[in-house]
């Protein structure tokens, strides 16, 4: 039984090149398919990595009570020094939150391009931040770092180049990378000259700080809360990055399946109508083997193999051209949160890769299932006639 | 037989594939309406019947803050009709995804300039200039969540905190509003902008943006930079559009989604265009001596090319009417299931006829290739072949 089923997959896997048209469908109606779900699901996956990777479980964020986003805050200079000394607090950084509108490279669009006022242990505390060209911004001068993301989609943003912001130029001193974070998509300047430039005094909107884990936050935490001279809450930055990731992650991937499985459906019609007829030309040939003595499970056995075959050669196809084309594809979207926009890498990830050809797999067994019971069910001698 | 009657026949001489030809047809057009009015919602952003209205916001960035101050300086210029400001306050109602914005206004100016919004009931606009705590809202909030007149909605003020130390600002609702009895895609929590200055912690006296009607549209763009130079040396630059740009600039900041959107629909489509055309093309090999006898029974050449044409010109338009209405049927569904991806989007009687339009295109185009060959087929070869 083995052999007949081999001998007559084979036969089928060899004609197809005969019926390359009608097969075709198969092949690029599912491709199709995984290419957009793998396409758009992985748009969510870089969108969710990008902010939470941008949280580590040793650093927390100081902002004020009830707020979800960062721009919202106003922490004086003193507010600040009493935090540093506390115990819990190994390193801390006050910092400004603003945006500044900067064309998008290759449109008429303004985007609002995060702008962060730091201070310099930011970078201790950050430590994935990285000058990868020019040099760091000194301070108390107008001088700005830019986020490799943020140099590549805005306008104007290249090393030496300078930023028109408000009523000074910001000269661009150097690019900077973080690991793939949405930190990339930012701005980096001096607190102080921030604070200047956008009038906010001594005030910054928040503040970093590095402890010794998510545990110390959330003492810090109460111990803020409980303390009549702030108005302030902390947040892990691991718990502040997810908040941040999570209701667009959630949407982009209810969009993702909507899409992908309204498109399945029509892919499923497609493969339907592909076997149908590779059966029905072949009417007279799979009744001639029946007559021969080969049973009714080869002929399904090998319909199906066939749709399953055409299946996965689609899904390959269409998972392997997503990942060609999109996999680290930057882009950036609007962080409804803060109003600001948040720079991302694609990521079709192996899970992603392999949820595709999972789905190519199941299209190609509803499409090839039905008509292999057709194939089966044909009786021998109508179909000899080649009715 | 009619013609008619025969492309009909001819269609379901093979049942099962045009249903199954149909009804892939029919998904794609589904997901082309409804992509397309998820792109429409993107482009377009907010449908406002803004062309006489220009919007006065900060120079640098939408968060900047303008001083009250610069009221009556704009009021001033030659051309200005009415004004009125709007406000970012934020907040949240019950959960944060609650979303939607709320803004302080001043009653009479806001509605003045905002001339298309009727509100309801009777004698409400009177009271929310009168009632310092008066909130209304798009009548489409208030189905949302329930409201009626009288009750009081808690907002927690996650911007603005108020000067006694607490957050909760609360608001008694003492109207709905609406364009034509209906809501807007965008829809909006107003309130008394006295009652914000007064009880804010910080941010009084300033507002988000200026809105304000011209005379003559013609003069717009001179308007626009009339304002900008107003103000281009004081401590407050201004950046002024149309109301219509304005809306464009913020829903086109979501980015790239339009970009894919615009992937899918191609990916859709040169599926639909691979899988009919093949149906069809197969479907005319098989009926090759048919044709042939319908010639020699006397069927002009141009008969048989109307026969092979019509019948992918009706298995496409019906494939997209069903589609596309389907998806007006989905539409409401889906766009509340997904609006914090897009906003809200709306299949439109428009897209329906794009769709129609569209699967007539696709219908000829597939068509046209099989029914070339029909018209030339020369009835002795047609035989042989057979």
């Amino acid at each position: 039984m083995f052999s007949q089923v081999r001998e007559i997959t084979l036969m089928n896997i060899r004609n197809l090149p005969s019926r390359v048209g009608s097969s075709s469908v198969i092949v690029v109606g599912i491709a199709g398919v995984v290419a957009v779900l793998v396409g758009l699901l992985s748009m969510a996956v870089g969108f969710d990595a990008a902010l939470k990777g941008a949280g580590k479980p040793d650093r927390a964020i100081i902002m004020r009570e009830g707020t979800s986003s960062e721009m919202n805050g106003n922490m004086t200079p003193e507010q600040r020094a009493i935090i540093k000394a506390m115990p819990e607090v190994e390193l801390g950084s006050g910092e400004t939150y603003v945006v500044a509108a900067i064309k998008k490279a290759g449109t008429d669009i303004d985007a609002n391009v995060v702008v962060r006022g730091v201070e310099q242990t930011a970078f201790d505390i950050r430590d994935e931040v990285q000058i990868v060209s020019g040099r760091g911004f000194e301070p108390g001068k107008a001088e700005i770092i830019v986020g490799v993301a943020a140099a590549g989609q805005f306008e104007g943003l290249s090393v030496g180049s300078f930023l028109p912001v408000r009523d000074r130029d910001w000269q661009v001193v150097g690019h900077f990378t973080a690991g793939g974070t949405a930190l990339e998509g930012e701005i980096w300047g001096d607190l102080d000259t921030v604070n200047s430039t956008f009038r906010r005094g001594g005030i910054s909107s928040t503040m970093r700080i590095r402890v010794a884990g998510e545990a110390e936050a959330r003492s810090l935490d109460r111990k803020l809360q409980d303390d009549p001279r702030f108005d302030l809450m902390v947040k892990p930055e691991t718990e502040f990055y997810a908040s941040q990731s999570e209701q667009r992650t959630a949407l982009i991937n209810g969009f993702g399946l909507s899409v992908g499985i309204i498109m399945a459906i029509g892919a499923i019609f497609a493969a339907l109508n592909t076997m149908y007829s590779a059966v029905s030309t072949r009417t007279v040939e799979i009744a001639t083997l029946r007559a021969l003595g080969f049973g009714n499970v080869p002929v399904v056995v090998s319909v199906m193999t066939e749709a399953l075959f055409l299946a996965l050669l689609g899904g390959s196809l269409g998972a392997g051209l997503v990942w060609l084309v999109f996999d680290g594809y930057s882009a950036s979207t609007l962080n409804q949160a803060s109003f600001s926009q948040v720079a991302f890498d694609f990521a079709v990830t192996s899970e992603l890769l392999t949820m595709g050809l999972s789905w190519a797999i199941g299209l190609g067994i509803i499409g090839g299932l039905f008509p292999a019971i057709r194939a089966a069910r044909l009786p021998i001698t109508t179909a000899l006639r080649g009715e | 037989m009619s013609l008619l009657g025969l492309v009909w026949a001819n269609l379901f001489r093979k049942r099962t594939r045009t249903v199954l030809t149909l009804l892939s047809v029919m998904i794609a057009f589904l997901l082309f309406a409804l992509l397309q009015a998820v792109s429409v919602a993107f482009d377009g952003g907010v449908e406002v019947d803004g062309t006489n209205r220009l919007v006065v916001g900060g120079k640098y960035s939408q968060i900047d803050q303008l001083p009250y101050s610069q009221k009556q300086q704009i009021l001033s210029l030659d051309g200005v009709d009415k004004i009125t400001h709007t406000s970012w306050f934020g907040g949240e109602y019950q959960d944060p995804k609650n979303f939607f914005a709320k803004f302080p206004v001043d009653p009479e100016s806001y509605f003045e300039v905002y001339s298309e919004l009727d509100l309801e009931p009777a004698g409400a606009l009177e009271r929310f200039a009168r009632e310092r705590t008066a909130a209304v809202v798009d009548i489409s909030l208030a189905q949302e969540y329930g409201w009626e007149v009288g009750d009081v909605i808690p907002i927690q003020g996650t911007i603005y905190p108020k000067n006694d130390g607490t957050r909760l600002w609360e608001f008694e609702l003492v109207g709905t509003f609406s364009e034509n009895g209906e809501g807007s895609d965008f829809p909006l929590f107003l309130f008394h902008f006295e009652y914000f200055n007064e009880a804010t912690l910080f941010g009084a006296d300033q507002v988000g943006n200026w809105t304000l009607t011209i005379d003559d549209v013609e003069r717009a763009d001179e308007i626009a930079n009339q304002i900008d130079a107003l103000f281009e040396n004081s401590s407050d630059p201004t950046r002024t559009t149309t109301e219509d740009e304005a809306n464009r600039q913020f829903a086109r900041q979501l980015g790239d989604m339009g970009f894919i959107t615009t992937m899918i629909m191609s990916a859709v489509f040169f599926t639909i265009i691979l899988l009919t055309g093949n149906t069809m093309s197969q479907a005319l090999r098989e009926r090759i001596p048919e044709l042939a006898v319908l010639k020699t029974l006397g069927f002009t050449d141009s008969t048989v090319l109307f026969l092979v044409l019509g019948e992918a010109l009706i298995l496409c338009v019906l494939g997209g009417a069903l589609g596309a209405g389907l998806a007006m049927f989905m539409g409401p569904g889906m766009s509340a299931a997904l609006e914090g991806v897009f906003g809200s989007f709306e299949v439109t009687p428009d897209i329906f006829v794009i769709a129609l339009g569209l699967s007539a295109a696709v219908g000829l185009l597939i068509g046209l290739l099989p029914a070339l060959t029909a018209q030339r087929l020369a009835i002795v070869d047609a035989f042989r072949r057979g």
